[in-house]
């Protein structure tokens, strides 16, 4: 095989491309151009990353709206964070690890337990079902003895750096794409153009919308489960019908059913809320004006239901030298 | 025992408000089949603008409930025709996330004018502030007055929806909006007409809480809104008896669970009881059966 076709073999592209993104960060942190400041609103892209494509798993390429995402993550925080704060001290980097997969697969059961029941509705009805569960799950933080009530919990040790961002991230965005590519993502997608239609063609509609729900559920817990060992405190006002909103916007944003969308979506959004940070009075203000524009303007968002792709770079390419040629 | 008729009173003061803004969700979900989540934050405008008719303008009672019920009209019908309008042939969940856009826009725009801090309604006097004991219980007026108006806004919108030429449109839309529009029914005024009533409705409710509550802050929209909701769903959405049902059913259970368990749970325990209803009969206690089409 020639070194030219080993490049145009995807998997190999896949693996370039992410190499790239993260020896580039790592020179940048280890130069000192990327400061606390920076590191801190990358950990927040990262996270938003991994809870947006989950729920593109679940509303973009499922079809099933869910108002509830924070709900997830909040479990995976509070899980990992109990977790991490209990086990004696000599277990290092172990501790996070096992937290992370504890809060993982805790917010999986959690979804799959509110899945069953909830997944027989549709639309709207799903929608302020899982908004419902969010909030119940919230109450129960507020009000228990181990999750320490509204307070929250601090002093959750911190492991989270670039390499493991870089894994877990990386790491969860290649699962839900695989998935997607395989044959219980296809099933995904024909549920979301016609529920009816695919049930009469053999898919198990009700499985595999659980199986959506749980894969985007465990990949939220991780989200959370990152988010309390880098930012020390948790507490559950940070995972309300907000936060939920927060994730749905950065999906639509990018686009329903693009991953590549709400990879951009979540960078530009952290982005313009870092620039804005200066306003913070009419900051939300500004963000709900965005969110009715854009509805409005483009309602399929940036990407559509298309990714980022070479070929589609080409074809973007092809048309403006077309276009130059016209004119 | 005297306790328990003490808490129904209670029960049905709250399960009134929860009744009257659970009334502008159900109407527009009938019409639109979109949850109006800018709903709640119109509520919270009427409470507003009635804090300033009072204490501001000095207006009495009465005129303050018609200038409330008249801003959030004119908001109403403002925020359908900008925000709505536009989205009325695109899909369901843009639709949603716009309604939760103007939601947040109204919040935060308040909250930028008037400030977060809660504001604290001024003290009512005369036949308002009057307290009478039935047996041991009290009954203030203002809870006689409460529930009366609901009672009496409710029977005045069966009429309207059952009786007049507007609420046989408003029927038709619901049921089918193209073939409504084939029959020569003006559709876009009609549902400008809904979100008039469902607005005039929650200003009402806005002034009647601050009054009975106190405190108006601008974010008090929120939980009574998704309560109310939940009200409209349980007793059937696009039901108005079931509003009704939903609203007094929904008051009661968080008085009772207040009352008899922890405080901390009643808003866990409501929203369980809207997984339960959704569960074991998705179209609510009076909702119709609507059969699915291939």
């Amino acid at each position: 095989m020639s070194v030219k076709e080993l490049v145009k073999k995807p998997v190999l592209r896949k693996g370039i491309g992410l190499g790239a993104v993260f020896i580039i960060v790592q020179l940048l942190l280890m130069t000192g151009v990327m400061n606390d400041y920076y590191f801190a609103t990358l950990v927040t892209i990262c996270i938003n990353i991994i809870l947006a494509s989950s729920l593109n798993l679940i509303t973009g390429f499922t079809g099933q709206l869910s108002l509830g995402h924070a709900g997830f993550m909040s479990i995976g925080a509070y899980t990992c964070a109990i977790f991490m704060m209990n086990v004696p001290p000599g277990w290092g980097v172990g501790a996070f690890l096992a937290g992370v997969l504890l809060g993982a697969v805790a917010a999986g059961v959690v979804g799959l337990l509110v899945g069953l029941p909830t997944l027989r509705l549709r639309g709207d009805y799903l929608a302020i079902a899982t908004l419902g569960l969010s909030e119940i799950i919230r109450i129960i933080m507020v009000n228990l003895d181990i999750t320490n009530g509204a307070a929250g919990l601090s002093g959750v040790p911190r492991f989270v750096n670039w390499i493991w961002l870089f894994v877990f991230t990386a790491g969860v965005v290649l699962l839900i794409a695989n998935f997607l590519n395989s044959k219980h993502g296809r099933a995904c997608k024909a549920i979301r153009e016609d529920e009816i239609a695919a049930d009469t063609m053999g898919v198990n509609t009700t499985r595999y919308k659980v199986i959506a729900f749980i894969v985007g559920a465990f990949s939220a817990g991780i989200a959370g489960a990152l988010y309390a060992s880098y930012f020390y405190v948790i507490k559950p006002d940070l995972f309300g019908f907000l936060k939920s909103v927060d994730i749905l916007v950065i999906v639509v944003l990018g686009g329903l059913g693009s991953l590549s969308g709400s990879i951009l979506a979540a960078i530009l959004l952290a982005v313009m809320s870092s620039l804005l940070q200066s306003f913070a009075e009419i900051r939300m203000v500004l963000y709900a004006v965005m969110l009715v524009a854009i509805m409005i303007f483009r309602p399929q968002g940036l990407m559509g239901s298309k990714e980022i792709s070479l070929a589609l770079l080409k074809k973007f390419g092809k048309n403006l030298t077309f276009k130059k040629k016209r004119v | 025992m005297d306790q328990f008729m003490q808490q129904v009173i209670n029960g049905l003061s709250l399960g009134s408000i929860y009744a009257l803004i659970a009334l502008g969700y159900t109407m527009v979900y009938g019409i639109i089949n979109l949850i109006n989540f800018a709903h709640c934050d119109i509520y919270m405008i009427g409470a507003y603008v009635g804090y300033f008719c009072l204490t501001v303008f000095k207006l009495d009672f009465v005129t303050t409930v018609l200038v409330a019920m008249a801003a959030c009209t004119v908001l109403g019908v403002t925020i359908e025709k900008v925000a709505y309008k536009p989205l009325r042939n695109s899909s369901r969940i843009t639709a949603l996330i716009t309604a939760i856009g103007v939601s947040l826009f109204l919040e935060y725009g308040m909250m930028f004018l008037v400030g977060p801090n809660v504001r604290t309604y001024p003290e009512i006097t005369g036949l308002l502030a009057e307290k009478f004991n039935i047996g041991n219980v009290i009954v203030s007026t203002q809870q006689v007055i409460i529930v009366g108006i609901s009672l009496l806004l409710m029977v005045l919108l069966q009429f309207i929806v059952k009786k007049t030429r507007i609420g046989k449109g408003m029927r038709a839309v619901t049921l089918d909006a193209d073939a409504a529009r084939l029959m020569g029914i003006n559709v876009d005024s009609t549902i400008s007409f809904t979100f008039v009533l469902g607005s005039a409705f929650a200003g009402i409710a806005g002034v009647l809480v601050g009054v009975y509550y106190n405190s108006i802050n601008p974010l008090m929209g929120y939980l009574p809104g998704l309560k109310a909701f939940i009200a409209a769903v349980f007793g059937g959405i696009g039901s108005i008896p079931g509003a009704m049902i939903g609203g007094y059913t929904i008051g009661m259970v968080e008085v009772m669970v207040s009352g008899y368990a922890n405080s901390m749970y009643k808003d866990a325990v409501v929203f369980a009881i809207l997984i339960l209803i959704l569960i074991v009969k998705p179209t609510g206690l009076l909702g119709r059966n609507v059969r699915e089409k291939v």
